[in-house]
């Protein structure tokens, strides 16, 4: 009897739990999650070669859920639909002009190898679809984008301007599509409706800056678009969408044209503020972000620097050496920041490389928030140099063939890798190298050569792992990708890859043909090598997402340069001339040939000798014809075409002529 | 011809026309030659103006940006330069010295070391370029060059195209005029360094011309277009001991710029050759211009327009492109120019649109630069480091400046004056979009503002060479005539047919001892006699004997007793010179230009030295001359001491000179070198044997 209530109890209680249980889980998203998300981030750096690096970062979340329905507040209803319609998971655009230079402005961190792009488009895209639909998404996808960013990107929809790399990408999937527009040219017009994605657009916060001069000018600028569907937690349902949106400019600080500056390496670098750099300032935050930081970061090799530099001093005035570095003989900074990040290193004997963050409308003065910075006395550094540095370069001359040769070189003893003589016999650099190159393009992968610290290698020996797919004549292009397994020690490494230029039909040739052709860049991995800072400070990364973006463990990319190959291109001018000409030759070519055919041996003579039994018709031909034949063969046998008759007409026609030409003239 | 068993059937028009041309060939051939040599006496006055053919150039739309300040930093180079000088070593300290200004720029610098090559000769490497691997053999280790190459890149350019500007510089004696080209240029790259218009990279390359101009920059393009890769380790530590650097190349080592770090840009667009002479005209600062590059091939016309255009226009120097001078004093151009200069008078007061004559001075002066462009195009040796550019289809011109301002002092002026045109002509190619393709390649400069297309000139040639097949037919078809009395029936078509294949095969045999001629001089350079005189006693000596050889193996026999054997001997040459000359005209034309004005003549007017009963005495006399006077010009040494003569004086002419001659023809694959050997000289042999004919 007991049972039995306690029994009921257990039952209705558990009843309770399953009417409630969703209600319950429901309300924990209200709690945590369900609000869409923004911030915005700037982050600043100095150049070793006397310019200045800005990164802007915004990033809003949208959570998928039931709550808005298609509603959002904050996350872009363009984006949202895109990602919707084309159920793509993750995806990046960039809109890039100008080179990256990966020796002076870094290739190892996180920056470099996420934010450098090859100059043009480039755009890849993961989706969620059954993989036979994978290319008709990416179609579409592209189209939208074209117009979403007033750019061609609708011309990457051609299977022969796409491809499905395996091995290059983080995310390897069946489903992603990679396709570069190296020859776009970047301007106001494809920032604008980047800049509507943003809720503030360019109106307040971080993106006020955005002054178009002054960012047009630079050196490097990049912009990109990045999607993602990530889980905030393993268990949860559905996943949020995240919308990274940065802006890479590399900017001179005073003006191209200071040439008392630049003469000399242990000259003072020049100062800058964000008013000088940009000709705004910020002025406040964007009501709409959630967080909205500026952050300053001083490379490692700076920092070190700085500690010899202060070391030097410390023997004239006797300050603390404190490891901020805020006070510092070097430079000096308007704004006192907000907090110093520390980077955390394995190994104790390298400095680590600083970040100031500096909170907008936290700041000291609220309205306006301008940081500048001085430089008090010369300091030379280096930036982190990529692992292996990459060029690429066609060879040989002429329209017929070519090769490509792509070349990796050690940055010298000490940069790269460190790893112990020990190890160096055994420890291999694996390097990915991906590859696409157009039909009309017509390369040989069986003359691929390989050649480590300049001697021949076989490819089984040198190549891990290699996957291709041999182009089709405009259908789709040739794309290579290979796993090279280099020594550590390794000086220099080059491939080469030998080519035949194809011929295209005259429709197909581009605007501006003599030009040449795009080889788009090749990429470079390191699959091994992570380009990620961490922090010191875990707690306060949760809201930022820029400096949490540093952490992930993204491989070092490498973009090379594009190449231009000349082909051969028919002189558009004249195409009247050509077809004129080929005419004739085909007329007198078949013409003859027929003439020779139809007739028989001896068959006029024979046609000749039974005139009487043809026709009326034709016997009046005949008749015709007899009469004209009796004049040339006279004409031959005398061997006098131009009778005195002859010559008269002409000569009376030609003076004709003369006094026509003279009288009108 | 037809049979004559068929004389009712209507012939077609073409062939009536075909065989009244022929039957008239005598006529036609006098009338083509005497037109051919007319119209090529009429170029001049037949050439256009130049004009910029392609918008996107825009010379001179922007005010120069190049400023004193730029002058005086590339002052301080040359006086630095000129200090360098003073001291006792100096040949590494120039490059360092170089490099230390481009790298104060912020502009990319890096080093090249070659080794440089003496010109050999390949005999089977006519037409290709040639192979870097196999010339490393015959290396000299203590003998190498290092260029200093800067680079500027665009800073927001993609790369993608470069633009080179080459400064040979030899350190060895360097005078003023070298430290001031070098000064020109490098104020043009300190600009280039810091405007923010560049499309385009631009590579400064400062050539060690220890070694000869041309060697250094074909060295440095053969390692930029086509390196070898596995090679320069093995080069560097085998052949050429690593361990006994020299001193300068440590130095390069430790300013911490690898030397084996060769700096790239991307696909060349244009090159510009800058040099600075002391020789000057009076009163006028000069710009000499020179183009042309292997085998007459010529850069793109607008090139050429752009630096005429901003020099004449812009900067106010006087242009100026090759001339044979000797041509200016020549009497009978004299007369010609007044003729014809009465002769345009005249067709002007008939009608003043027609603008046919030009003054007699201008006449003069375009056959003076006419002639020298064929002469230069026809020798197919560049006239300058450009020509290395031209091997891998870059159009590149050498500007040389010869500065009057020189003399009064005023270096900053000449600078200014020089940077600026420099800065103009990159200006306009930084604008070029595609590559050059809108003008000519194809053409001859009869001024630095006139210009004779290919459409016109060909006219000449085609006169020239039209008589010779004509010629040949009238020949064959008339053998008869000469040959015994085979008029009637089968016995006709054999002994023709025989007579056709005899005359085939001499022409042939005298063809292939030419090829094994033009290989002789690569055995005789490996015999390594010592004066060119001996050289060329050997080389005529074999070729002799080669001939005599081949005539007892193959079975030609002289003695010739059908009387129709010459004529068809002759056909059979017309006809291998016409093949040979069209050849040419595809390959050099105006090296074919030059060939047909010596051999159409001879060829056609060749005929047995024998008496011809029939004729006058006079007839036959003059004829005989005639014959004579044309094969000892056609012969190739006797045209070319007559040329040398012509152009110098005869005056200190030796036999040695044409074996030099040929050999600078070898040493850069000049296909003129294998039209004398295959084609001129078995055609002269012909016409020889011919002239020799015993009946």
């Amino acid at each position: 009897m007991e049972l039995l209530p306690s029994a009921s109890l257990f039952m209705l209680l558990l009843l309770s739990l399953l009417i409630f249980l969703p209600l319950i889980s429901i309300g924990s998203v209200l709690d945590g999650q369900v609000e869409e998300k923004f911030t915005e981030e700037l982050l600043l750096k100095p150049l070793p070669d006397r310019k200045v690096l800005a990164h802007f970062h915004f990033e809003s979340t949208a959570p998928r859920t039931q709550y808005y329905g298609r509603h959002h507040h904050l996350f872009p209803k363009a984006i949202a639909q895109l990602v919707q319609k084309f159920s793509i998971r993750e995806m990046e655009l960039s809109f890039t002009q100008g080179r990256w230079e990966y020796e002076s402005w870094g290739g190892y961190d996180p920056i470099s190898s996420s934010s450098a792009k090859p100059p043009g488009v480039e755009l890849w895209a993961v989706f969620d679809v059954p993989v036979d639909q994978v290319d008709a998404s990416w179609k579409n996808l592209t189209h939208s984008l074209s117009g979403l960013f007033c750019a061609s990107i609708n011309f990457l929809e051609s299977s022969t301007t796409y491809s499905a790399p395996e091995l290059a990408f983080h995310p390897a999937s069946v489903n992603l599509r990679y396709g570069t527009l190296p020859r776009e040219a970047v301007c106001t017009e494809n920032l604008t409706p980047w800049l509507k994605l943003l809720p503030c657009r360019d109106k307040s916060g971080i993106s006020s800056l955005l002054d178009r001069p002054s960012i047009y000018r630079g050196f490097y600028h990049s912009q990109r678009l990045r999607l993602r569907r990530v889980k905030i937690r393993a268990d949860a349902p559905d996943s949020d969408t995240v919308l990274e949106q940065t802006l890479t400019v590399v900017l001179q600080p005073n003006g191209i044209r200071s040439k008392e500056s630049q003469s000399s390496k242990r000259k003072l670098h020049p100062t800058w503020s964000m008013s000088s750099l940009f000709g705004r300032k910020i002025e406040g935050r964007c009501a709409l972000a959630k967080s909205s930081n500026v952050y300053l970061q001083l490379e490692r090799d700076l920092v070190a620097e700085m500690k010899r530099l202060k070391e030097k001093r410390k023997f004239f005035d006797i300050s603390v050496l404190n490891e901020d570095l805020i006070e510092n003989p070097a430079f000096e900074i308007s704004i006192k920041p907000d907090l110093v990040l520390r980077e955390v290193l394995s190994s104790q004997n390298e400095s680590s490389s600083l970040t100031y963050e500096y909170s907008i409308g936290k700041s000291a003065s609220p309205n306006t928030f301008d940081l500048s910075f001085t430089w008090k006395s010369p300091v030379a550094w280096s930036c982190r140099k990529p692992p292996l540095r990459a060029s690429r370069f066609l060879m040989g001359s002429g329209n017929e063939r070519g090769t490509i040769a792509i070349s990796l070189r050690s940055m010298g003893p000490d940069e790269g890798l460190n790893v112990s003589d020990m190890d160096k016999e055994r420890c291999v650099l694996p390097v990915n190298i991906f590859q696409v190159v157009p039909w009309y393009i017509k390369v040989y992968f069986h003359t691929l050569k390989v050649f480590i610290d300049e001697k021949p290698m076989s490819v089984l020996d040198a190549v891990e792992k290699i996957h291709i797919s041999p182009s089709e004549d405009k259908v789709s292009p040739g794309v290579m990708e290979m796993v090279l397994k280099l020594p550590c020690g390794v000086k220099s490494a080059t491939i080469t890859l030998e080519f035949d230029k194809g011929f295209l039909h005259i429709d197909e040739y581009p605007p501006d043909a003599n030009q040449g052709f795009d080889i788009p860049s090749a990429i470079i991995t390191f699959p091994n090598i992570e380009a990620s800072i961490y922090f010191d400070q875990e707690i306060t990364l949760k809201d930022l997402p820029l400096l949490s973006s540093f952490q992930e463990k993204n491989p070092i990319r490498y973009y090379t340069e594009v190449l231009l190959v000349p082909l051969t291109t028919p002189d558009f001018s004249m195409p009247y001339n050509v077809i004129t000409i080929t005419c004739t030759v085909f007329a007198l070519y078949f013409g003859s040939l027929l003439n020779v055919l139809r007739r028989r041996v001896s068959e006029e003579e024979r046609l000749h000798n039974a005139k009487g039994k043809s026709g009326p018709l034709s016997r009046l031909i005949a008749k015709l014809r007899r009469s004209k034949e009796i004049q040339p063969q006279s004409t031959t046998t005398s061997s006098s075409l131009f009778s005195s008759k002859l010559i008269l007409k002409i000569i009376m026609v030609a003076a004709i002529a003369i006094c026509w030409q003279y009288l009108s003239g | 011809m037809a049979p004559k068993e068929t004389p009712k059937m209507k012939q077609r028009p073409i062939v009536r026309l075909g065989i009244l041309i022929i039957s008239h060939s005598v006529v036609v051939s006098v009338i083509c030659c005497i037109s051919g040599v007319v119209a090529l006496l009429l170029l001049p006055i037949l050439a256009k103006n130049t004009y910029i053919s392609e918008n996107a150039l825009m010379p001179g739309s922007a005010n120069p940006m190049l400023s004193d300040q730029d002058v005086g930093e590339a002052n301080k180079l040359v006086n630095a330069l000129l200090d360098l000088k003073s001291e006792p070593i100096s040949s590494g300290r120039v490059s360092t010295l170089v490099a230390e200004f481009i790298s104060d720029l912020g502009a990319e610098v890096g080093y090249h070391k070659f080794y440089p090559e003496s010109n050999q000769f390949h005999p089977l490497h006519f037409f290709s370029l040639p192979d870097s691997g196999s010339l490393q053999e015959n290396v000299n280790c203590s003998m190498y060059g290092i260029n200093v190459i800067g680079i500027a890149r665009a800073p927001q350019g993609d790369g993608k195209e470069a633009v080179v500007l080459v400064t040979p510089y030899n350190s060895e004696n360097a005078d003023l005029s070298d430290a001031l080209s070098i000064g020109l240029t490098y104020s043009v790259f300190s600009l280039l360094t810091q405007v923010t218009w560049l499309a385009k990279d631009i590579i400064w390359l400062v050539a060690d011309s220890r070694y000869g101009e041309y060697s250094s920059v074909s060295a440095w393009l053969r390692d930029y277009q086509r390196p070898v890769f596995g090679a320069s380790l093995i080069l560097d530590s085998d052949t050429c001991d690593g361990g006994s650097r020299p001193y300068d190349l440590n130095n390069f080592m430790t300013c911490g710029k690898l030397i084996d770090n060769f700096k790239r840009a991307g696909t060349m667009a244009a090159a510009l050759v800058v040099k600075v002479t002391e020789k000057s005209e009076p009163f006028v600062d000069t710009l000499n211009l020179y183009a042309e590059a292997s085998n007459g091939q010529m850069p793109n016309l607008d090139l050429i327009n752009i630096v005429n255009y901003l020099a004449v226009h812009r900067q106010g120097l006087h242009v100026k492109v090759k001339k044979l001078i000797p041509l200016l004093n020549a009497k009978w151009l004299n007369v010609l120019a007044d003729i014809l200069e009465t002769v345009g008078v005249i067709f002007r007061r008939l009608n003043p649109q027609w603008k046919f004559g030009i003054p007699a001075a201008e006449y003069i002066d375009g056959t003076a630069t006419l002639a020298s462009s064929l002469y230069y195009q026809a020798l197919g040796i560049p006239t300058g480091p450009h020509g290395a550019f031209r091997d891998y289809q870059v159009d590149a011109v050498t500007l040389e400046f010869s500065p009057y301002s020189l003399r009064k002092g005023r270096h900053k002026e000449f600078l200014l004056q020089g940077s600026r045109l420099i800065e103009g002509v990159i200006r306009s190619v930084n604008n070029l979009l595609e590559k050059f393709h809108q003008s000519f390649f194809l053409y001859l400069l009869t001024s630095p503002g006139r210009f004779v297309s290919v459409g016109v000139y060909m006219i000449p040639f085609i006169l020239l060479v039209a008589p010779l097949p004509v010629m040949a037919a009238s020949l064959y078809m008339n053998i008869f005539d000469f040959g015994p009395n085979t008029e009637t029936g089968q016995l006709a078509v054999s002994p023709r047919s025989v007579t056709w294949l005899d005359a085939a095969k001499m022409v042939l045999i005298v063809h292939f001892w030419g090829a094994i001629v033009s290989l002789l001089p690569y055995c005789i350079c490996q015999m390594d006699f010592s004066t060119p005189t001996m050289n060329l006693a050997i080389w005529s000596m074999l070729s002799a004997l080669c001939f005599l050889l081949l005539c007892l193996v193959l079975g030609l026999h002289f003695n010739q007793t059908e009387k129709a054997k010459w004529v068809v001997l002759k056909s059979a040459t017309l006809s291998a010179v016409f093949i040979g000359l069209c050849l040419m005209s595809v390959v050099n034309f105006a090296t074919a230009e030059i060939g047909a004005l010596l051999l159409v003549p001879l060829c056609l007017m060749i005929h047995p030295l024998k008496i011809n009963p029939n004729m006058g005495t006079l007839v036959n006399f003059s004829r005989m001359a005639l014959n004579f006077i044309l094969l000892s010009m056609a012969f190739p040494p006797v045209s070319f001491f007559l040329l040398q003569g012509a152009v110098y004086g005869f005056h200190g002419i030796d036999i040695g000179d044409f074996w030099m001659w040929v050999e600078s023809l070898w040493a850069w694959n000049s296909a003129t070198y294998l039209y004398i050997t295959m084609i001129h000289l078995p055609c002269w042999v012909l016409c020889l044997h011919i002239l020799l004919h015993a009946r």
